[in-house]
């Protein structure tokens, strides 16, 4: 039976080792999206730096976060825009 | 002389950790190399069940970290395998005994005079996993072909890394080739995929290693024990040598080999 079965290819469909397999391969894109607390305060900290340039933004209400609906993984960034600047560079805040 | 320092460990209990501590270990002082094995499991003491050293503990590991002993002295000389010892963990203690500092004095104290120190890691990603990695340059990853077990070692070879050890070994124990090739569990590649690290072993699901344990003689002593030759493997590997990894291939059936070998003639 068992090598008939190999021979015609499975009927009852995905063998539980594919179902395991693609469970396994999205559970763990969901667990390692994540950083240390230190990196993503970093993360943070030069997403600012660098958007500062351009934008005068409210960095007490900013979030950052990993999206890991579906079978994808996203970082989301939420900044609330307080003024576009007229000029990029260092300017003044 | 300065041995090295390995740890073996998994995230998820109950994978092996404690039966491959023991196994390599006794493989590897078979083979020639002093060996000293550490059970950090602290309070859930194991160890030396395994090895058949229960009945001749006086001293443990928190006596030595609390300076009650030294850490040679405190250790206990395997019966048969004259170069094996084994610092037993307490059992009456837990973990918040030892700090991750105080380990490491012992296994630094333990490599000036031993080959190889190897420490039994306790499940878990807490204190425990803290302690027990603190002195090791080398981490050996225990797991089985279950998505759980898989899941937690990619969990713990992330935190290995994080605790500056890097490329850990990879064994995948307990494997049945006969559901694998039924479609019915993971295979060596599907885990190695995964975990992107380098494989060390593949340990064949043995009825042999409950024998092992219930007697207190390491498996590898079994001649005849698959499981025991792939631990004996596995020593060899750690001392360096070129061991094909060689389980997968005999168990395969007739018809496979039948396959398999048309396969050949046609390419």
């Amino acid at each position: 039976m068992d090598f008939l079965q190999r021979l015609f290819g499975r009927l009852e469909g995905p063998s539980s080792r594919d179902t395991a397999k693609n469970r396994l391969r999205l559970v763990l894109v969901q667990d390692r999206a994540t950083l240390s607390p230190g990196l993503m305060e970093q993360l943070k900290t030069d997403l600012i730096e660098v958007i500062t340039k351009y934008l005068d933004i409210d960095e007490s209400n900013m979030r950052v976060e990993f999206d890991n609906s579906d079978a994808s993984v996203a970082i989301v960034a939420s900044i609330p825009v307080r003024e576009v600047k007229r000029s990029s560079g260092a300017g003044a805040r | 002389m300065s041995g090295s320092v390995i740890v073996v460990t998994s995230g998820k209990g109950g994978v092996g950790k404690t039966t491959a501590t023991a196994s390599i270990g006794a493989a590897l002082a078979t083979m020639g190399p002093s060996v000293a094995l550490i059970d950090a499991d602290i309070g859930l003491r194991n160890l030396d069940l395994v090895l058949g050293l229960e009945g001749r503990i006086f001293h443990n590991l928190v006596d030595v970290v609390d300076g009650v002993v030294d850490a040679h002295k405190a250790l206990i000389r395997h019966k048969d395998i004259k170069n094996l010892s084994l610092l037993p963990a307490a059992q009456s203690r837990d973990k918040t005994a030892v700090t991750p500092e105080k380990m490491r004095a012992v296994a630094d104290e333990l490599k000036s005079t031993f080959d190889f120190v190897i420490i039994d890691c306790p499940a878990g990603i807490e204190q425990g996993f803290k302690n027990a990695v603190a002195g090791a340059e080398k981490a050996i990853v225990v797991t089985t072909p279950e998505m759980s077990a898989v899941r937690d070692a990619d969990r713990i070879i992330g935190m290995l890394e994080h605790e500056g050890i890097a490329e850990p070994w990879l064994i995948i124990n307990r494997i049945r080739f006969d559901m694998v090739k039924k479609h019915d569990m993971l295979d060596v590649n599907d885990v190695l995929e995964h975990l992107k690290i380098e494989l060390l072993g593949v340990i064949p699901d043995d009825e042999a290693i409950i024998v092992a344990t219930n007697k207190g003689v390491p498996v590898v002593m079994d001649e005849k024990s698959k499981a025991g030759r792939a631990f004996r493997d596995v020593a060899a590997r750690i001392m360096g040598e070129d061991v094909p990894m060689a389980a997968a291939a005999e168990e395969e059936d007739w018809f496979t080999r039948i396959i398999r070998w048309f396969a050949r003639a046609r390419g």
